[in-house]
């Protein structure tokens, strides 16, 4: 196990590594900063000094070097727009992000765990093939769609919900968090739907494929044969089984779901890193974007990570092999 | 043992989620009903103002935008303002008088206080017009100024190197600070003065004006609370608190405000205007703004836009009354000079020229029958619908054999390669900081000059020394009569030689609840003196 996770470190460390080379060399590609923060009659000298004075003008490798050298010591840059480390600005919105991203994976575990079972179980009950069919609904409207729609149903029609932001929040050492509030989960109702649109569908679609699979298998066979409780058959022998492929896309997907919010939180002006990371591109704020991608890297890996232990657990096949 | 307790972890996570969810339902409908109570009850008006963009800092020298203008006119005060008519509005400056042609001097307000508690004296105007020279957005703006001198506490005389005509038009921008407030070092041993774009400073996070509104809460880029300084001279508004929260997306700013979630909103996407305007119980307020959009016809890349046969053709094939209609959905002026109605040196003798068969003959005459073929690049999310106004200009170029290829790009990487001149035609969109039309020919039209800075956004590389001459002439003459003149003959040259292709200028829209007087606290600077809102 020790040596396990020293080997994910080191991992970490070489996709950051390759994360922030890449993002130095493509930044200058997303425009000029000081632009943004300078007003437009500002003379073409006074920008240069500027540029001169954050040492834009440098060659690639003497900025990635200084970068390097900063990062060593946990400094990772400074946010142009925001004026601080580019690391506390991250932190700061990565609530927001998690929260978000925690309910959406919520919503996607309580439906689809259950919807996916019952159409694999009665794949012609006319329940499933509703089922089916909204999922294939789900899947093909993009996210920003279905937010507008929600919005405009629930926010502008019925005055049901919030239609932007994360409402009311109280901060928990550092931490803001919207769960503590009423306002704070009225906001939540919404993004938190919206997110799960797309993951929701593809995962009553592959817990169903995949139970379906395993019901045709001998050992079921056997367990009806032997005249088991339905119940214990599907839930205890067949869905344990299932479960092995969709915590392998769980796992990818959770990461994904972290990194990329952006859509949604766009849409709904959910101060999250999505949607710090969308305005940083704007804004051409380079170190907050090579920040951003490295945070997102370790999110990944630490998410890889997170699965192949939690792989070990189900199936303990994996950790046999893992230990030779 | 452990399938057991897997079992047991999954069902453990099924039945919270279950619980949260049936919570979150049952809560659901009492806290409507609370803050539809709440709101009438509440002592003090509160503003909920949702806006594109927050202000990127609390130093109003930081940077020269629309969105620090507008916060420095809820925090600080000028020493005077513009009225709607385009006239000077008394603030801190009482009134004023010329004493010489450098000379103006202001009698300040008394008994004005900053927020800090200070009082407000002339050493504050001073010392801020010192700091404007500092700051790397306005020393352009305050070149012409020399230092300003104490009078007495009351009294302040404002000093320009030679004589400026715009000199109160400048004024608007002199916010004061407290200089006491800013004076000394910070715990990081920074001079609290300092202006500093990219870092911390004292002044990014702390504030002391004389303005209507203090900062409470900033959260930046979320949110930022602004309460009335108890304290403030003028008892005209009655908004109490205001709660400004950025809402970038259009759409969601808009279903913001159809919603109730917020007041006031500012800009109104144009796709959304009739919407707002037909939802009973809101009002929206457009006006004429002053940014014109141009395409620049670059002269030193393509031969045949020196000739002005050629690049008359082109403003005839353009259909500048189209595009206004269609494109922007009478949401913009047609526009044939650079400065609008009310600007000094409009002229209305020009008007809009759209004439297919005289553009098909000019092109004759200049001897490119045939056309020729040519490359353009504009932003796709500057201005409003530019990528589309591009498109549209393409098309009716097609029609007199002008072949343009089109490229564009996000805002962030637009003006690098604006400035770099890589294709032949260039869309810019422009808004004098001076509110006066000798600006836009200084910045888009005057000869390229590196050392004045004169001709930085001209990328058509037009050039005429008696256009330069002129608006030249037109910042020494005070004689607003006389400047008038010279600067209509600007327009009127640029005009015939057709120096560059007018499209419009842009409307500005607000958008707020029924029961204020929004029409009356906007104007065309863009600045809403939310100071004098009333809300019923």
């Amino acid at each position: 196990m020790f040596a396990f996770i020293v080997r994910r470190i080191a991992q970490a460390i070489i996709v950051m590594l390759i994360i922030s080379f890449i993002g130095f060399a493509i930044k200058q590609s997303f425009g000029d900063p000081v632009r943004e923060i300078t007003g437009v009659s500002v003379s073409a000298a006074e920008r240069e000094k500027i540029r001169d004075e954050l040492g834009l003008n440098d060659p690639f490798m003497v900025q990635f070097g200084r970068f390097m050298q900063g990062a060593v010591k946990g400094d990772i840059g400074r946010s142009f727009f925001y004026k601080k480390s580019a690391l506390d600005v991250i932190l700061s919105k990565a609530p927001a992000t998690l929260e978000l991203v925690m309910c959406s994976a919520l919503i996607i575990v309580i439906f689809s765990v259950p919807l996916g079972i019952y159409s694999a179980i009665r794949p012609k009950a006319l329940f499933s093939r509703f089922v089916m069919g909204g999922s294939i609904v789900g899947v093909s409207i993009p996210v920003f769609l279905t937010a507008i729609l929600m919005i405009y149903v629930f926010s502008v029609e019925l005055h049901w919900l919030p239609s932007y932001g994360r409402g009311e929040t109280v901060n928990l050492g550092g931490w803001r968090t919207g769960f503590l509030t009423l306002d704070g989960w009225e906001h939540l109702i919404m993004p938190s739907i919206a997110l799960s649109s797309i993951m929701l569908p593809l995962f009553i679609r592959l817990i169903r494929s995949e139970m379906m699979e395993v019901l045709e298998n001998d050992y079921i066979k056997y367990a009806w044969a032997k005249g088991l409780m339905p119940k214990r058959v599907w839930i205890v022998h067949a869905f344990k089984n299932t479960l092995l492929p969709v915590i392998t896309v769980g796992g990818v997907q959770l990461g994904t779901m972290i990194a990329f919010t952006i859509l949604t939180e766009t849409v709904f002006q959910w101060q999250g890193m999505g949607f710090m990371f969308i305005e940083a591109v704007e804004r051409g704020d380079a170190p907050l974007m090579v920040a951003y991608l490295m945070v997102v890297g370790l999110i990944f890996v630490v998410v890889n990570t997170v699965v192949d232990v939690i792989y070990g657990l189900v199936n303990p096949q994996v950790r046999i092999t893992g230990q030779k | 043992m452990k399938r057991s307790l897997l079992f047991l972890a999954l069902v453990a996570i099924l039945s919270l989620g279950l619980a949260g969810c049936s919570a979150e339902k049952k809560e659901e409908a009492p806290a409507k009903k609370e803050t539809t109570e709440a709101a009438p009850a509440a002592a003090g008006k509160t503003l909920k103002l949702a806006m594109d963009a927050d202000p990127v800092s609390l130093d109003p020298h930081v940077q020269l935008s629309g969105g620090m203008m507008q916060y420095s006119h809820l925090v600080f005060d000028p020493l005077v303002r513009w009225a709607k008519d385009g006239s000077f509005e008394p603030r801190l400056a009482e009134s004023w008088e010329r004493i010489d042609d450098k000379t103006m001097r202001f009698h300040l307000r008394k008994g004005v206080k900053f927020h800090s508690g200070n009082p407000f004296t002339a050493e504050d105007v001073v010392w801020t017009i010192e700091r404007l020279k500092k700051s790397v957005d306005y020393k352009g703006l305050f070149e012409p100024f020399a230092p300003a001198k104490v009078v007495d506490a009351n009294t302040v005389d404002v000093i320009t190197k030679n004589p400026y005509g715009l000199l109160l038009n400048m004024a608007t921008y002199i916010f004061p600070m407290d200089s006491k407030f800013y004076s000394g070092k910070d715990e990081s041993g920074q001079p609290k003065d300092a202006i500093v774009k990219t870092g911390p400073s004292f002044a990014n996070v702390n504030e002391s004006g004389t303005g209507k509104y203090m900062v409470a809460e900033r959260e930046q880029g979320v949110r930022m609370v602004f309460k009335a300084f108890p304290e403030y001279w003028e008892k005209t508004g009655n908004v109490e608190t205001i709660i400004l929260t950025p809402i970038k997306n259009d759409a969601t700013r808009v279903a913001a405000l159809l919603s109730g979630d917020v007041d006031f909103i500012m800009p109104v996407p144009p796709q959304d205007l009739k919407r707002v305007d037909s939802t009973e119980g809101l009002q929206l307020v457009t006006m004429s703004g002053s940014r014109i959009i141009t395409f620049q016809l670059n002269q030193k890349r393509q031969k045949p836009f020196q000739n002005p046969k050629v690049r008359q053709a082109i403003v005839y094939a353009t259909d500048n009354t189209g595009i206004v209609s269609k494109v922007m959905k009478g949401f913009a002026t047609v526009a044939c000079q650079q400065g609008p109605e009310g600007f000094a040196g409009f002229n209305a003798e020009l008007k809009p020229r759209y004439d297919l068969e005289k553009a098909k003959q000019l092109m004759k005459e200049a001897g490119y029958e045939n056309g020729f073929e040519c490359t353009m690049i504009a932003p796709n999310n500057r201005y409003v619908n530019d990528e589309k106004i591009a498109e549209a200009f393409v098309s009716m170029m097609g029609k007199i054999g002008i072949k343009v290829n089109l490229k564009t790009m996000p805002k962030a990487q637009y003006w690098d390669q604006f400035d770099a001149q890589v294709a032949d035609i260039q869309m810019i969109g422009w808004h004098p900081d001076t509110e006066d039309s000798a600006n836009y020919t200084e910045f888009l039209l005057m000869c390229i000059n590196k050392e004045t800075g004169y001709g930085q956004y001209n990328s058509g590389n037009y050039c005429n020394q008696e256009v330069d001459a002129l608006v030249i002439g037109s910042q020494t003459e005070t004689d607003l009569a006389k400047r008038n003149a010279m600067l209509q003959k600007v327009e009127k040259i640029l005009y015939d030689e057709a120096a560059y292709v007018p499209l419009h200028w842009q409307n500005l829209s607000w958008a707020s609840k029924d029961g204020m007087n929004t029409e009356e606290i906007v104007n065309v600077q863009n600045f809403p003196y939310f100071g004098d809102l009333i809300i019923k």
